[in-house]
């Protein structure tokens, strides 16, 4: 017997729930960071961004309506198409036909409007690497495997980087936590996470101490675990690598990475050393947040972000001004939504009964996972900064719609998951 | 085990979101230190300078008021200088010099006003104001500085500057900051706390440019800038004028007190300097050029300057030796110039032809009945004791000592007390014969044209003086305030003045006629500074009318030689300008004698 009802009867509404609150607070959020109360503004005004924000929002109505129009295998089945299709506009994008803005040249410009296909690579990709690892039984403990199912987030991720956009490619990092749920070794993502631990803590602490402190670890290491000869030789030889690590970040960070990148380092381990200088974001992110105190200044109270101390306030840095208006219960508030939204997902993926849209599921939970940690993370001095946008928050259309398309084909897929059969 | 992973993911999602929500909870609850940077970033302090005080003179004509001047401020951040060239040659400025200035503002900050040219006056911002809006980043603010309609009694006024690093940091009040001005010499600086006014602040808020975007708090944290208070002082602004111009050309000094009330009518300096010199942006370099000049023009001769009483003094042991009744008017004492020489014809002269013939041998002999008045039993241990009686009473008429006066940097002068000679010859070996010089007002003695003006007071009032002073009142913008000087008394009785005055009288008709004015009565005295290696002072001191004196004055002309000359010619014609308003048209001779003489070349 199959039941007639409605999509909308077998859609997650909680997850639903959540997008819309995300969104209309965002779109309130953008309000505040235009509003000048000397000058009389319509929230709904096309002049303002929270008008054209609200277009945007418009838009993606549209988007979740189709997309719940379309066939649940649609996805699925043209999952490749649409990653070839992104490629293409990838490729294209660094050809004059794409436009350069702020140093990126990641935009089409068609008329008024601008479109940036990077944000659409994150869910190009996502079905890609979905329908890869769902469509054969893919073994990522062997290593040419590996290699293999890198590729689909190596190329899009290299082109990025070629169109300057190093933000956005870093979200494609957060593919790792796919690779990492269908079974890449544990090794990697130590691995990873320990010489990303090494290289901020190389940057803190002297290099002497650090090398020192390794020596010392390694041989307390080898005392009380001097069993074994094998033992021995390992720790020796990850000692070795990670002084090698360290005594490598100095050459790093002043061959490879450009000057603004070393900065956004330098402002990270220490803002005061020049606060008008390359600490100026950091600085003054910190102070908008940190002067909201418990309960905020209020909606439209706020007066560093209006006053444009902190840059880029409608985009990359629009969570100081939840910080400023809302203080910590706003924050708090915000970022429970957010691990609400985000646990969700997980919970969406794993009672798919079909490969694909689980791993589909997991790789939106990493994309909304590394946005969300990354840019809240740097505008209060967690992290370097980045110009990647808060989901739903930050202002712009091709960011908004990206993410909804992201989260309702997975709403799409979830409403379906009982028609699948189980392989 | 992989599907353990699921959770290890959901669990690193949370951390990170707890992670987050701590260093919230620690920016945003635990440290205030963002919200105090936050105001710092948007909201500006606008100091509103006070309009400082008027000083007016005894008939309220302004002596000095305010001007606007305009301070051109600079934004770094906004700076747009397409010629730079052009733009110096319109403040007249070097290229060195505008990069100089652009790199200390920019040191100061980037998005703030900091001073880029100071104080230009209103004709010369009015040149350029239409062109400086050309370039983006300069602000003219308007603030004013002292100005001055008569060039006149610079040394009285003082000046004032910009607030010393000194001074800031003894200031406990922590009322000036940086670039405040303050009174620094004279009437400014001695009544500073009234003139100044109190500063208001406005708090604004401004952008990240700096551009304001309305007031903090609707101005509820703003307070209205309270000009200075307006001085009323004594002195009169047309003999003022009068004074320094018969002082041209010529150095010394001019005090012309009102005797009733201490009140200083004039106060001349010569040479002195226009006052507007030390207002306004070239302050440091005339203040340099002035304290280079050998003849001192910012040394405040009135109160600084010390010489010799001489004859003057004759007046001053007359009354004592009355007081201490050592003599009596009829005492007559021999002009024995064998012992000290004299001049004039007068041969056993009483109390009033000495003063009037300023007999030296007969103040020799009352100034030793004065000091050995055999008290005690010895020589030397009689004439400390003599001394010692002859201090406290020239400590009352205000020598040896400050007055008082309301202006800072008076000198005492200098009256010889027994430890002083003790210093010198060991104690108790001196006596009358070691310091007979006092007895003509020579010898260790110094005094101020001040301390001689005031002996004029005293004689004028026949016993006491009010404490000279320059200011008189303060005018609030509600009230006005008179200020109260003490009165004090000398101790000598009123009824030995009667001689005294009435040779001073004679001597004004005799030796010193050139100061006679018709219808008013004049006691004066000539004092003449002897200087041993360049021409005599000329010093004459008087107060008129004999009876109700309205005036009591001293003039001192350096190296102009006898006492009865130009100072006595300078003190009538004072006096017939302050009583009568003019000078008579027969005494203009007077007026050109006086004007002709250009004592400098004596120097």
């Amino acid at each position: 017997m199959r039941r007639q009802d409605s999509i909308w009867n077998r859609v997650d509404w909680l997850i639903i729930t959540v997008f819309f609150i995300l969104v209309i607070l965002g779109w309130l959020n953008i309000y505040a960071v235009v509003y000048d109360a000397e000058e009389s503004q319509n929230i709904f005004s096309l002049d303002l961004n929270s008008g054209k924000q609200l277009a945007f929002i418009a838009g993606s109505l549209i988007i979740i309506i189709a997309i719940m129009i379309l066939d649940s295998k649609f996805f699925e089945s043209f999952a490749y198409y649409i990653f070839a299709l992104i490629i293409v506009l990838l490729i294209l994008v660094l050809t004059p036909l794409g436009t350069e803005i702020a140093g990126n040249q990641s935009w089409f410009t068609i008329g008024s409007f601008r479109l940036q296909p990077s944000e659409f690579g994150k869910f190009a990709t996502a079905l890609a690497v979905a329908k890869y690892f769902s469509s054969r039984n893919v073994r990522l403990d062997r290593f040419t495997e590996q290699i293999k199912s890198s590729l689909f987030v190596l190329v899009p991720l290299s082109l990025i980087v070629l169109q300057g956009d190093v933000g956005t490619a870093m979200v494609f990092i957060s593919f790792i936590i796919v690779y990492y749920r269908e079974g890449l070794p544990s090794f990697y993502v130590i691995t990873g996470l320990s010489a990303a631990v090494i290289f901020i803590l190389t940057l803190l602490v002297d290099q002497l101490y650090l090398t020192i402190g390794v020596i010392m670890l390694a041989t307390i290491i080898i005392v009380i675990n001097n069993k074994r000869l094998k033992n021995i030789g390992i720790t020796i030889l990850v000692g070795v690598v990670v002084i090698g690590v360290i005594q490598s970040v100095d050459y790093v960070i002043s061959d490879v990475l450009k000057p603004h990148q070393q900065n956004r380092l330098k402002a990270l381990v220490n803002p005061d050393a020049d606060p008008l200088g390359y600490g100026w974001n950091v600085t003054q992110s910190k102070i908008a947040i940190g002067s909201g105190g418990t309960f905020g200044k209020g909606f439209l109270e706020g007066t560093q972000t209006k006053f444009d101390f902190v840059p880029e306030q409608s985009t990359d840095f629009i969570f100081c001004t939840i910080g400023e208006e809302h203080g910590w219960a706003g924050s708090f508030v915000l970022i429970v939504l957010f691990l609400v939204l985000m646990v969700r997902i997980i919970f969406l993926a794993e009672r798919q009964k079909s490969n694909f849209a689980r791993i589909y599921g997991y790789a939106v939970a990493g994309i909304f996972f590394f946005h969300f940690g990354i840019n809240i993370g740097m505008t209060i001095g967690l992290f370097p900064v980045a110009g990647i946008p808060l989901p739903f928050f930050s202002y712009g259309g091709s960011s908004l719609w990206s993410f909804t398309i992201l989260l309702f084909v997975l709403v799409k897929l979830d409403a379906h998951r009982m028609q699948v059969l189980t392989r | 085990m992989i599907e353990n992973r699921k959770y290890i993911i959901q669990v690193l999602i949370v951390v990170v979101g707890i992670v987050f929500l701590g260093k919230l909870f620690s920016i945003q609850v635990m440290d205030s230190r963002y919200k105090l940077a936050a105001e710092n970033n948007v909201i500006n302090k606008v100091v509103q300078y006070p309009y400082r005080g008027l000083i007016l003179d005894r008939n309220n004509k302004i002596i000095v008021h305010n001007t606007p001047v305009y301070d051109i401020m600079v934004v770094p951040k906004e700076v747009e200088v397409p010629d730079t060239a052009a733009f110096c040659n319109l403040l007249n400025i070097t290229e060195e010099e505008f990069t100089a200035k652009t790199q200390k503002a920019k040191q100061y900050s980037y998005i703030k006003q900091s001073l880029f040219y100071p104080q230009l006056s209103n004709e010369e911002f009015a040149k350029i104001q239409t062109r400086l809006v050309e370039y983006k980043g300069f602000y003219p603010v308007a603030r004013t500085v002292r100005k001055y309609p008569e060039p006149i009694l610079a040394n009285g006024l003082g000046y004032i500057g910009e607030v010393s690093k000194r001074q800031l940091q003894r200031d406990t009040t922590n009322y000036y900051k940086q670039g405040d001005f303050i009174g620094i010499s004279g009437i400014e600086a001695a009544y500073e706390e009234e003139l100044r006014g109190k500063r208001g602040v406005k708090y604004k808020l401004v952008n990240v440019r700096g551009i304001e975007k309305g007031s903090f708090n609707d101005g509820k944290f703003d307070t209205l800038s309270v000009p200075g208070n307006n001085l009323i002082s004594t002195i009169d602004l047309d003999l003022q004028k009068y004074a320094e111009y018969l002082m041209d050309d010529k150095v010394g000094s001019i005090v012309a007190i009102e005797p009733s009330t201490g009140e200083i009518l004039a106060f001349v300096n010569s040479p002195s300097y226009d006052p507007n010199l030390l207002a306004g942006r070239n302050y440091g370099k005339n203040f340099s050029e002035l304290n280079k000049d050998t003849l001192k023009p910012l040394f405040n001769r009135p109160i600084m300057a010390q010489y010799r009483p001489g004859s003057v003094f004759k007046l001053v042991q007359s009354l004592i030796a009355l007081q201490e009744g050592v003599v009596v008017p009829s005492t007559r004492i021999v002009c024995n110039r064998g012992i000290i020489n004299c001049h004039g014809s007068h041969t056993n002269a009483d109390l009033h032809d000495a003063i009037k013939y300023s007999c030296n041998p007969y103040f020799y002999q009352t100034f030793k009945r004065i000091v050995q008045q055999g008290k005690v039993e010895g020589m030397n241990k009689d004439a400390r004791v003599g001394l010692t009686t002859w201090n406290n009473y020239l400590s009352d008429f205000g020598f040896g000592r400050r007055l008082g006066i309301d202006i800072p940097n008076e000198s005492t002068g200098l009256v010889p007390d027994p430890g002083y000679y003790d210093y010198y010859y060991q104690k108790d070996h001196w006596n009358f014969y070691t310091i007979y010089s006092l007895s003509i007002g020579e010898g260790e003695l110094l005094t101020t044209p001040l301390q001689v003006a005031n002996l004029a007071s005293i004689l004028a009032n026949r016993g006491h003086y009010i404490r000279p002073h320059m200011v008189k009142g303060i005018d609030t913008p509600d009230s006005y305030y008179k200020i109260q000087y003490d009165r004090q008394e000398t101790g000598i009785d009123s009824v030995h003045f009667t001689t005294v005055v009435d040779a001073m009288g004679e001597i004004v008709d005799g030796t010193a006629r050139v100061a006679r004015v018709k219808d008013i009565q004049i006691a004066g005295k000539t004092g003449t500074v002897q200087n041993k290696n360049s021409f005599d002072h000329s010093a004459f001191m008087a107060f008129a009318p004999k009876e109700n004196p309205q005036i009591a004055i001293s003039v001192y002309v350096e190296n102009a030689g006898w006492g009865g000359g130009v100072a006595a010619a300078i003190t009538g014609l004072l006096i017939e300008k302050y009583i009568k308003g003019e000078v008579a048209s027969n005494r203009v001779w007077v007026e050109n004698y006086v004007m002709t003489k250009a004592y400098l070349n004596n120097l």
